[in-house]
């Protein structure tokens, strides 16, 4: 086929913290890189963090990489791969010191040291004590990370296709993959980037829900590329709703306000999070802070006319620690709501905020998939990271400030394996033109025009569908019964999809293709979300099942594995073994 | 509620047009942005083309020109506007299409400015101090979103896009050299020492009085100003 091509060492899709982070290091590293991204790179979802990130610097109160690795391991549910976390943990203060010589703007205390705040799951001693674990740049910390990664980017000179959407993976007969065919969205053209390593790191599907923390380009781009190109999905019943969204609009107020010393009330005025968990309270982890936020509401303890919410409190902490530790969250609760928290509590309520599960991969950012009977063989030449991937350092509940960190030290790590693979595999191995053919076919898909006859469906009502269906059916809490009807549903709509157009067929800026495509993705990812969540027939995390309503550590200490092509479920054993010290075996999991 | 908005393909139009639009009454509810009532109006025509993503005002993609005035669109509530809403594409800046700009300009000047923290000295294995003093200094510098409205408001920079850096790249060049763990001042002082990089600004603070998150990049190039005569004296 005519095509535009290219050809790099390495390709990276997506320009968040972890494709950045993993182009900064290749980029230092010799090898030509490329980084593909639908939006241009300081847009990325990334720029939306705000409390923190988590290193075990000992900055404000005694720490150690070990708690942090115990805190994580049981704010997972167990359910999260001991190896990988403990590679995070003792990772951590490095790639946090790194930020700083990067030019990230931390915060900081008096001695000059990265300021740190208390964050929800935190303990010293393991299990003790509240820690102080999240190093912050204000509440803005993931604006002031992507920031310098895009800047020191900048400087080692890396290669951007910036508003280049990427349409599939292009895997040859032996399973290798060869790199990927995008569009430029400018100008509508396609083109062929072949490399010999792509790294896939495109972020959650938060836009499955209908409230969400997450951007409109959180489409699971990433995920549903892997699916289609043969590779299950790992653990994606467990989707984290933020127990702070803003009530009724989802935007994020940061985990790092209570943190600072702010606190849930219900419409009773109580500072209900004492019930639910007596010692760490409204810092115990966000599936149990969400699920009895859901709960106070659902039995009649909520806020305002509608009692829906419940309200987030942060007026003690004084207008000083707010104006210069929270500034964003108070820019949009009066930008939102019109309420300045230094008057007046904020009404929130949770929200769909992170996909834990994704595409499964090895402490080294491998892509790993079954082949007979291996769990967890290598895809050649694929790698994945952050949160498009699932490593599994989160399990069934990731602790807040562990994202960025998780980004960055997986994304820095899939680069240095990309780097060792390289120095083996010197050159392109021929592209298979069937699997350029099969991409472009889902591109000129969108060229179909409306026949006119009714037939024809629109794309964003099938989205806004989809997001309510995903809402009522696989939200907090849930039931056999719902998500079966939930599945149905999402097949329905899978099927309507099949036969949507769109009305704008121009070459230029065509953002309804852009957007047909993104629904492409996030129905992919909504089914494999539900049916893995209907197979689990436990609760674990933030997958809460009124009708299993116990951890099942004999039957479901496992992961999940949802494959498209047969639309099947698989399961894999939990990596328990860490590399260097002994196993946290599953405990009963208290606040 | 009514809007005109502006309309321009380059494959089918040889001029741009100002288009009406209704959204019905029925679909504005209170408390919404004007970002919302853009995605609802794109559901009447998918062809109407604009850049947007966090909704909430932190990844600076919806930048335009709403009611004369630059813009986001996320963060604008449609209760502020007057009716019939006029938007338009940046000024200033080549229109792609519709509301959408090429920026390709704005993103070079930036890169001009050498937005990245450079010290050579020897790295130590734990973190760079600084006090919160010097700390202080980088607030409202490097909050910036580079969403570009400020630069797109300022005459100097659509006069002399290729020597002015404008106001969006030159708060980036004040934010590195207030940075006190930055080495490099001396060189940026004179990379801007010219007639046009940093002096084509009159301090007409458009910039200013536009910039979706508060800050003050007047201010950021008065202080790169006097830095550098101090420098000289």
């Amino acid at each position: 086929m005519n095509l535009t091509r290219r050809k790099f060492d390495a390709l990276i899709i997506g320009a968040g913290g972890a494709g950045l982070r993993a182009a900064l290091q290749l980029s230092n590293g010799d090898a030509k890189v490329a980084v593909v991204s639908k939006v241009f790179p300081t847009r990325s979802h990334t720029v939306a963090a705000q409390g923190g990130v988590n290193a075990a610097l000992a900055n404000v109160l005694p720490d150690s990489w070990h708690w942090h690795m115990f805190d994580t391991v049981k704010g997972s549910d167990y359910l999260g791969d001991q190896d990988a976390i403990e590679y995070m943990c003792r990772a951590a203060s490095k790639v946090v010191y790194e930020l700083d010589h990067f030019g990230v703007p931390f915060s900081r205390l008096d001695n000059g040291n990265i300021y740190q705040r208390a964050f929800g799951g935190q303990s010293q001693n393991f299990g003790q004590d509240q820690a102080a674990r999240t190093c912050a740049a204000a509440d803005r910390t993931g604006h002031a990370i992507l920031h310098s990664l895009y800047q020191q980017n900048l400087r080692a000179r890396t290669h951007f296709f910036d508003e280049y959407f990427a349409v599939d993976l292009l895997r040859d007969e032996q399973g290798f993959v060869l790199g990927v065919l995008a569009f430029e969205i400018l100008t509508g053209e396609p083109i062929v980037i072949e490399a010999k390593t792509t790294l896939i790191a495109t972020g959650g599907a938060g836009q499955l829900f209908r409230t969400t923390t997450n951007a409109l380009i959180n489409t699971g781009d990433g995920m549903a590329m892997a699916l289609r190109a043969g590779v299950p999905l790992e653990d994606m019943e467990f989707v984290q709703f933020h127990p702070t969204g803003i009530a009724g609009r989802g935007m994020l107020i940061t985990e790092g306000a209570r943190g600072e010393g702010g606190f849930l009330v219900n419409a009773d005025g109580e500072r209900f999070m004492e019930r639910y968990a007596p010692r760490a309270k409204d810092l115990a982890s966000r599936d149990v802070v969400s699920r009895s936020i859901a709960t106070e509401v659902r039995e009649g303890r909520g806020c305002g006319r509608n009692r829906d919410h419940v309200l987030l409190d942060l007026r003690h902490l004084g207008a000083d620690a707010i104006r210069h530790r929270l500034p964003g969250i108070r820019e949009a609760s009066m930008t939102f709501l019109g309420v300045d928290p230094i008057e007046a509590p904020i009404p929130v309520f949770p929200t769909c905020h992170y996909s834990m599960g994704g595409i499964p991969t090895n402490r080294f950012g491998q892509v790993v998939a079954p082949v007979k009977d291996t769990p967890e063989d290598p895809v050649p030449g694929l790698y994945a990271a952050g949160e498009a991937a699932c490593v599994s350092v989160h399990g069934a509940n990731r602790l807040g400030g562990n994202s960025l960190l998780d980004i960055l030290v997986f994304g820095r790590a899939a680069a240095n394996h990309i780097l060792e693979y390289l120095r083996e595999n010197h050159y392109h191995r021929p592209l298979d033109e069937t699997a350029v053919e099969q991409a472009m076919a889902r591109l000129t898909r969108w060229d179909r025009k409306d026949p006119g006859d009714g037939s024809s469906e629109q794309v964003e009502p099938l989205k806004r569908e989809l997001r309510k269906v995903m809402e009522d059916h696989c939200s907090v809490f849930r039931t056999d019964e719902v998500m079966r009807e939930g599945v149905e549903k999402v097949r329905a709509l899978r099927e309507r999809l099949n036969h949507a157009v769109i009305a704008d067929h121009s070459a230029t800026f065509n953002t309804a293709r852009v957007e047909a495509m993104e629904l492409e993705n996030l129905m992919d990812c909504a089914i494999a979300t539900i049916r893995s969540a209907l197979g689990r027939e436990e609760s674990r995390g933030a997958h809460s099942r009124i009708d299993f309503p116990d951890r099942d550590d004999q039957h479901w200490l496992k992961h999940s594995l949802y494959s498209l092509a047969d639309d099947s479920l698989d399961y894999k054993p939990v990596r328990t073994q860490p590399n260097t010290v002994p196993s946290f075996p599953p405990k009963e999991r208290v606040y | 509620m009514e809007f005109s908005i502006y309309r321009f393909n380059p494959e089918t139009d040889t001029l741009p047009k100002m288009q009406r639009f209704t959204l019905p009454d029925d679909q504005v509810e209170p408390g919404m942005m004007l970002l919302d009532a853009l995605l609802l109006l794109k559901e009447q025509d998918d062809s109407l083309g604009f850049r947007r993503s966090c909704q909430h005002g932190v990844c600076g993609s919806d930048g335009m020109n709403i009611n004369g005035m630059n813009g986001l669109a996320c963060i604008t509530p449609l209760a502020d506007l007057e009716a019939p809403v006029t938007l338009r594409p940046f000024p200033g800046m080549p229109v792609i299409r519709d509301l959408i700009v090429d920026m390709g300009n704005f993103w070079d000047q930036y890169r001009k400015a050498e937005p990245w923290l450079v010290n050579d000295s020897p790295e130590p294995e734990v973190e760079r101090k600084q006090s919160p003093e010097d700390r202080d200094q980088l607030d409202g510098l490097y909050e910036c979103i580079l969403c570009g409205c400020c630069s797109a408001a300022c005459p100097s920079y659509w006069w002399n896009p290729d020597k002015f850096l404008g106001p969006a790249a030159l708060l980036q060049a004040a934010r590195f050299i207030q940075d006190s763990r930055d080495e490099a001042t001396d060189h940026r002082l004179a990379q801007l020492d010219d007639a046009w990089k940093l002096y084509r600004c009159h301090t007409i603070m458009n910039c200013t009085q536009v910039c979706p998150k508060g800050l003050n990049p007047s201010r950021a190039i008065g202080d790169i100003r006097r830095t550098m005569l101090k420098k000289s004296l």
